[in-house]
């Protein structure tokens, strides 16, 4: 069965939300059946990393048994869809399936009075399967039709509450601008097929000779997933999107736009990797819109009165430490040296802080999800004195502040610790921009802190009581996840994020077909 | 099992780190415990003096969260109107954006720069 685990990846989510609307009308079994579903993917993202880490990259070709198959007039290249698993591919896919299963856990309670939850759930697991679908392929047009479908996925759950205008607004929005990236994608794939008549990631970057159009390719790739990761300034979509969403889809969400993130990863490291002159450009290019994306994400995050649009803002700063962290590795990539004394470093911590953003941003989107199911606003001028009632949501929201701005021992401190220490190494100021950047995090979430919980207790909220077990229970994981992480980083460098690290690094194995061809 | 982290500079270990917290905590609350000893919890003591009038009720003394950090938005004006004068929520700005943001890109990349 193991050698099956990237097929099942798919198929069981896949199943799933095929099934969910068999539960019509009978809500606590969709949520159930979700909860289920989406927690036996957890389980086989774990089995999928450990044989990963343990065994090399793993393949996985559709219809044969090797990814070398020659048809009987010499056709030699690969022809079928082919799975590739690297160190990197299983590190966001643990990552896909935990966000989903603490989503569903979350929402068992959070929308339990929405209509059309069979659909939610549906649209949940299809979202599981559209991420997982993007990082665990080695086919490039494989990668497209994963990015749409996680793309119309995430536009249906975005205007899910489409009683309210803001929602159906944001999910067009989302939807209008995951087609153009899409379209842009099928584009440059389309570039890339007509010039070496296969789709295949690792037969193209082996066969790429990085003429103009392959680089006119590379950018319409770059700025596509760019925009779908929320780089500054193609961020726009995000603070819509994430503010409108349910919060139990906010983890998976994040995960979606993370895995964009991952595509842009691997089109600069194992597609272009081969460009051996200009990949300082594509480093520094990737750095400079990270420190933009930091900066410019957190100042706006500043004067939201939104908790949620507040948080959607932090999601975009967050996003520009993982570039910042990913290209300076990227620049020093064919340097030997640097790369050795910082630039694995420095990659290492814009990878660890996927995962750790992940978490903490979804433990504190879900933290202002209580606050909406608790208070039916989402406006921060408007609560005030919540702590005494919500105890469990203060004390997750506190963790989550803690880990987002960087605060020891707190997940967030270990990766930005890497991330400074070593883009100070390749340019002093970008560290500036980073450390102002934490310090406005910890301020802004200072705001969010003293107005919904601090203050005296207001009348209106006299009555209030703390959430449903169901969301506590999933705040709680991600709270112990944010001090597991904090207190442990080396571990998990050593276990899950180095290992991507040199996945990507090690780009010649990738194109190898882990040794196969 | 090593709780030590290594970096490219030095290293973070965040127990040893915590040791620190408790005994800096331990300092702190010796510190607090030499405090006033006349102070009494749920007394007359704890009500604020308003030259004589009533206290205005909650609601109205509360900080509200668009009034923290005025000065330093204030001071910033310049700078957030450019912010919020291309966050405009236009869809076609988005794509703009976008189509703007790529030819750049697509132009250094192919050796424009």
């Amino acid at each position: 069965m193991i050698e099956h685990l990237p097929a099942l990846m798919i198929a069981v989510p896949l199943f799933g939300a095929f099934i969910a609307p068999i539960f019509k009308k009978h809500y606590k079994g969709v949520s159930i059946w979700a909860i289920i579903i989406t927690g036996i993917t957890v389980i086989l993202s774990l089995l999928l990393a450990k044989e990963v880490v343990t065994g090399g990259i793993m393949i996985y070709v559709f219809g044969a048994d090797k990814p070398t198959l020659v048809l009987p007039s010499g056709y030699s290249v690969p022809i079928r869809i082919m799975f590739e698993v690297d160190a990197m591919g299983a590190f966001m896919a643990i990552s896909a399936t935990l966000m989903s299963f603490v989503g569903a856990l979350y929402s068992y309670s959070h929308v339990e009075k929405e209509t059309g939850l069979e659909k939610y759930y549906s649209l949940l697991m299809l979202l599981e399967v559209g991420i997982l679908g993007m990082v665990l392929t080695g086919d490039l047009f494989n990668l497209f039709v994963f990015l749409e479908i996680a793309g119309i996925a995430g536009s249906a759950l975005v205007g899910f509450r489409n009683y309210r205008g803001e929602a159906s607004e944001a999910g067009i929005k989302y939807l209008i601008v995951s087609a153009v990236a899409s379209l842009m994608v099928l584009f440059a794939i389309g570039i890339l097929y007509g010039q070496y008549g296969n789709l295949n990631l690792a037969y193209i970057a082996r066969n790429i000779s990085l003429n103009l159009v392959d680089m006119i390719a590379l950018g319409l790739l770059f700025t596509s997933f760019a925009m779908k990761c929320g780089a500054v300034p193609m961020h726009y979509w995000v603070p819509d999107a994430y503010t409108e969403v349910p919060a139990g889809i906010n983890p998976p969400l994040l995960v979606a736009t993370y895995a964009s993130l991952y595509a842009l990863f691997r089109v600069s490291f194992t597609l272009f990797a081969n460009i051996v002159v200009d990949l300082a450009r594509v480093g520094w290019i990737m750095s400079i819109l990270g420190v933009l994306t930091m900066f410019i994400g957190v100042t706006m995050a500043l004067v939201q009165k939104d908790v949620k649009r507040l948080m959607s803002y932090h999601a975009i700063s967050q996003t520009g430490y993982m570039l910042l962290g990913v290209g300076v590795g990227l620049t020093v990539l064919h340097d030997p040296s640097k790369l050795a004394e910082f630039g694995r470093d420095a990659m290492a911590g814009g990878v660890f802080h996927i995962i750790n953003h992940i978490i903490y941003k979804s433990l504190l989107l879900m933290t202002a999800g209580a606050l909406f199911y608790v208070t039916g606003t989402r406006n921060l001028n408007e609560m005030g004195g919540l702590a005494r009632k919500m105890p469990v949501t203060t004390i997750s929201f506190m963790v989550g502040a803690a880990a987002i701005s960087g605060l020891p021992p707190f997940n967030g401190f270990a990766s930005k610790l890497l991330i400074y220490e070593t883009s100070y190494r390749l340019n002093p100021l970008l560290t500036v921009f980073a450390m102002v950047t934490s310090v406005l995090t910890l301020a802004s979430f200072v705001k969010v802190f003293a107005s919904a919980f601090l203050g005296p207790p207001l009348e209106k909220f006299e009555n209030t009581k703390e959430v449903p077990r169901p969301m506590i229970i999933a705040m709680i994981i991600l709270a112990a996840l944010c001090i597991i992480f904090g207190l442990f980083p080396n571990i998990v460098l050593d276990k899950l994020v180095y290992p991507a690290v040199d996945a990507l690094i090690n780009f010649a194995q990738y194109h190898s077909w882990g040794g196969l061809a | 099992m090593s709780f030590t982290l290594t970096t490219p500079s030095g290293f973070w270990n965040p127990i040893l780190w915590l040791v620190f917290l408790a005994l800096f905590s331990i300092i702190a609350y010796l510190i607090y415990s030499r405090g006033n000893p006349s102070y009494k919890k749920d007394t007359e003591q704890i009500k604020p003096y308003l030259s004589g009038n009533q206290e205005p009720t909650k609601e109205k003394i509360q900080v509200k969260a668009g009034d923290i950090y005025w000065g330093f938005i204030e001071a910033l004006k310049e700078y957030y109107k450019v912010l919020q004068a291309i966050h405009t929520g236009d869809m076609r700005d988005y794509i703009l954006w976008y189509l703007g943001v790529g030819a750049i890109i697509t132009f250094i990349l192919i050796g424009g720069v």
